[in-house]
């Protein structure tokens, strides 16, 4: 997928003026939220369980070559053919191969990051094998002229319900309707035809299991079922990060994945899969393969980034941050959204094409308080920042404001003579209203909002006075 | 240079690997996978009877139904029972494993096989279910293709009390205890299949069963 990143700013001003969008951003908000919040009562000791999961994702990668060569080991000890991609590139030339081998005309896909970030239906179709979306939402945005998803788990959070009525209405051929398990159903039509007529499946892959060889894939729909049992080639495609050690980190993982996901115990289904169709069986794939893929994530290990790559993908960062319920997630302009993206995104397509993103957060920490793998979010966006103005990406007159800010800082003399006279500058620019509607310097920051305006002293007064008063 | 080479290259040379902390990495990886260490659980009833009413209450809460009966020569009545209540005609695919039940003799017409698209009902048996989350797990074989339980509209999985247990830790050391390796297709199904996808509005049946139905065998 063609980064967008860097018109980070212009995408949120859009976002921002789009009626539809902030309505249905409005409606999704409190849900996924309140959900998590009774889902994770249910677990006795939620922190212990949280670092656990955290232990289990550095384990495998303070040793990640040792683990994917376990990987390897036991997945092709079952069957499977386990190749490797460095970029999206590979990806789409390795599945077209494969496609091509196995005379495969049809793809049905369940959800994978991945091929999102390699923009594989786009190769798919030009090699002349029709990709078809089978996740829901994922199919929606298909149908909608191959739109990006706004959302990891729920890709058209962003999307009204008539706007999926126009597009079922135009698409299918069919009366408009907008009563939900009815769209719903004649999707559920459409796509069985595929999965029936589909000869291979792509999927990606929620954790691999070193021990035995397998993948384990998460879905409610049951589309990942499907996209598994019936076509006669299966490709998994995901991340090198990917690997967990057993069968019983994958029993604690699953404890947090779908809590902090969509606020369920457990997703309705979970399937683990290990190796080719045996002898006998009526159902399941002849030819099972394993794309692992760079795309950047090498990179990460071993730095000060490290920590990002126990993501399990669970959107919860995304569910909890105001900056992303406010614009929704295409305006971070790439594959992943909210504070999860914001990091993710200038790591794998490189700092200089995502200069804003570091910058679309708040720093409150929502984001870190819900992660389930307790990535310090706000403390890597913070380090990407610092690494932007080290590697002279911020603009002259923002790196020049700040060495001048901390010239002054550093003479207190100057900085209270400074902050005294900046107060009552605002002051003035709020004329008795309360609040700023216009920063003559910095006129971004009341694009979307207004500044509130100070009352009173400075701190420094007011300690000063506290001191002297007793 | 091939795209493994290049890939575990660049990862090895990240963390600074040498053959000496190989070893020693290796000699880490292989006693994880020799312990098999479990996370936190939450605390579970440990008598059977206290058990099957977690796995009950649960499933209940994922949109399943519950049916309890003494012993499995009952279950083709159950089901046809079940059938007859929802107006479903008296006609299923099954697991050749449970083609044995006198199915025939409750007026039921089944077919021991894998599902095809059409099928409206299908009948599974389960490796075992587990109470904390009110899960069934399902391993796939010729005996006991996964499609049944996906490709009907209803999913009617008759339940051994006796294979009841607390979590998936339990279910994980039974499947080793009992099969060795993994079957091809380990899956565990919690209610009928859904998705939120338009508006957050929660949908049963989306491409998976809109209903299943657990017939618990030998509680009674
Ligand atoms: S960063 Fe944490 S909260 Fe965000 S998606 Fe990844 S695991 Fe979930």
């Amino acid at each position: 997928m063609e980064s967008r990143a860097h018109r980070f700013k212009q995408n949120a001003v859009d976002s921002l003026a789009n009626p539809v969008l902030q309505a249905s951003m409005k409606k999704a908000k409190g849900k996924f939220v309140d959900k998590r919040a009774i889902a994770i009562k249910e677990i006795d000791d939620f922190e212990a369980t949280r670092e656990a999961a955290k232990r289990i994702r550095n384990q495998v990668i303070e040793n990640l070559d040792l683990w994917l060569e376990k990987f390897e080991q036991t997945a092709t000890a079952r069957g499977a053919k386990v190749l490797w991609a460095k970029d999206g590139a590979e990806i789409c030339r390795l599945v077209v191969e494969i496609g091509k081998q196995h005379g495969v005309k049809k793809a049905v896909k369940s959800k994978s990051m991945l091929s999102e970030e390699a923009g594989l239906n786009l190769a798919l179709a030009a090699a002349g094998i029709q990709p078809v979306e089978t996740d829901l939402g994922e199919y929606i945005l298909q149908i909608n002229d191959n739109e990006p998803p706004s959302h990891i788990i729920a890709p058209v959070v962003h999307k009204s319900l008539d706007e999926v009525a126009d597009l079922f209405h135009k698409t299918h051929h069919t009366p408009r309707k907008t009563d939900i398990p009815q769209l719903t159903r004649e999707a559920r039509e459409v796509l069985r035809e595929h999965f029936l007529t589909a000869e291979m499946g792509i999927s990606g892959g929620n954790f691999l299991i070193a021990e035995t060889g397998s993948v384990a894939l998460v879905t409610n729909e049951g589309n990942g079922r499907m996209v598994t049992t019936l076509p006669r080639v299966h490709v998994v495609v995901t991340g090198i990060e990917k690997v967990i050690p057993t069968l019983e980190d994958l029993a604690t993982l699953m404890r947090l994945l779908p809590r902090s996901a969509t606020g369920q115990s457990i997703s309705n289904y979970v399937s683990v899969l290990t190796g080719t169709k045996a002898e006998g069986e009526s159902d399941g794939p002849e030819h099972l393969y394993f794309i692992l893929v760079d795309n950047g994530r090498a990179e990460v290990v071993g730095s000060e980034f490290q920590d990002m790559l126990r993501c399990i993908r669970c959107g919860a960062c995304m569910n909890h941050c105001p900056v992303y319920q406010t614009i929704g997630g295409q305006a971070y302009g790439w594959v992943y959204p909210g504070p999860m993206g914001s990091v993710l995104t200038p790591l794998y397509t490189g700092l200089e094409n995502a200069l804003d993103l570091p910058h679309a957060a708040t720093l409150c920490n929502q984001c870190g308080v819900v992660c389930p793998v307790k990535i310090p979010l706000p403390e890597l966006l913070r380090k990407l920042r610092e690494k932007q103005v080290e590697r002279h990406l911020r603009p002259w007159f923002e790196r020049l404001a700040f060495r001048l800010w901390a010239w002054v800082a550093s003479r207190p003399a100057l900085y209270g003579l400074g902050t005294r006279f900046a107060v009552r500058y605002l002051e003035w620019l709020a004329d008795g209203k309360g609040s700023i509607s216009r920063l003559g310097l910095a006129p971004e920051w009341t694009q979307g909002r207004n500044f509130p305006a100070p009352e009173g002293k400075t701190f420094r007064e007011l300690y000063a006075q506290r001191g002297r008063n007793g | 240079m091939s795209s493994r080479d290049d890939i575990l290259g660049r990862v090895r040379a990240r963390l600074n690997r040498t053959p000496e902390n190989a070893a020693a990495g290796r000699a880490s990886l292989e006693a994880t996978l020799a312990e098999r260490a479990q996370g936190p659980r939450p605390a579970l009833p440990t008598q059977k009877s206290a058990l099957t009413e977690r796995l009950v209450e649960k499933s209940l809460g994922y949109s399943s139904s519950v049916d309890r009966i003494g012993s499995y020569a009952e279950a083709p009545a159950a089901v046809a029972r079940y059938l007859a209540g929802l107006n479903l005609p008296p006609r299923a695919v099954v697991w050749p494993q449970l083609a044995h039940l006198d199915w025939a003799g409750a007026g039921l017409a089944v077919e021991a096989r894998g599902a095809r698209d059409r099928d409206l009902v299908g009948i599974t048996g389960c490796f075992c279910a587990i109470a904390e989350t009110g899960t069934l797990m399902l391993c796939g074989g010729p005996e006991s293709p996964a499609s049944v339980s996906l490709l009907p509209e209803t999913h009617i999985a008759l339940v051994p009390a006796s294979r009841i247990v607390a979590g998936m830790e339990e279910a994980f050391a039974l499947a080793r205890a009992e099969l060795g390796a993994l079957p091809r297709a380990v899956n565990f199904i919690s209610g009928p299949s859904r998705t939120g996808d338009i508006e957050q509005t929660i949908v049963l049946g989306a491409h998976g069963p809109y209903r299943v139905h657990l017939i618990l065998i030998g509680d009674k």
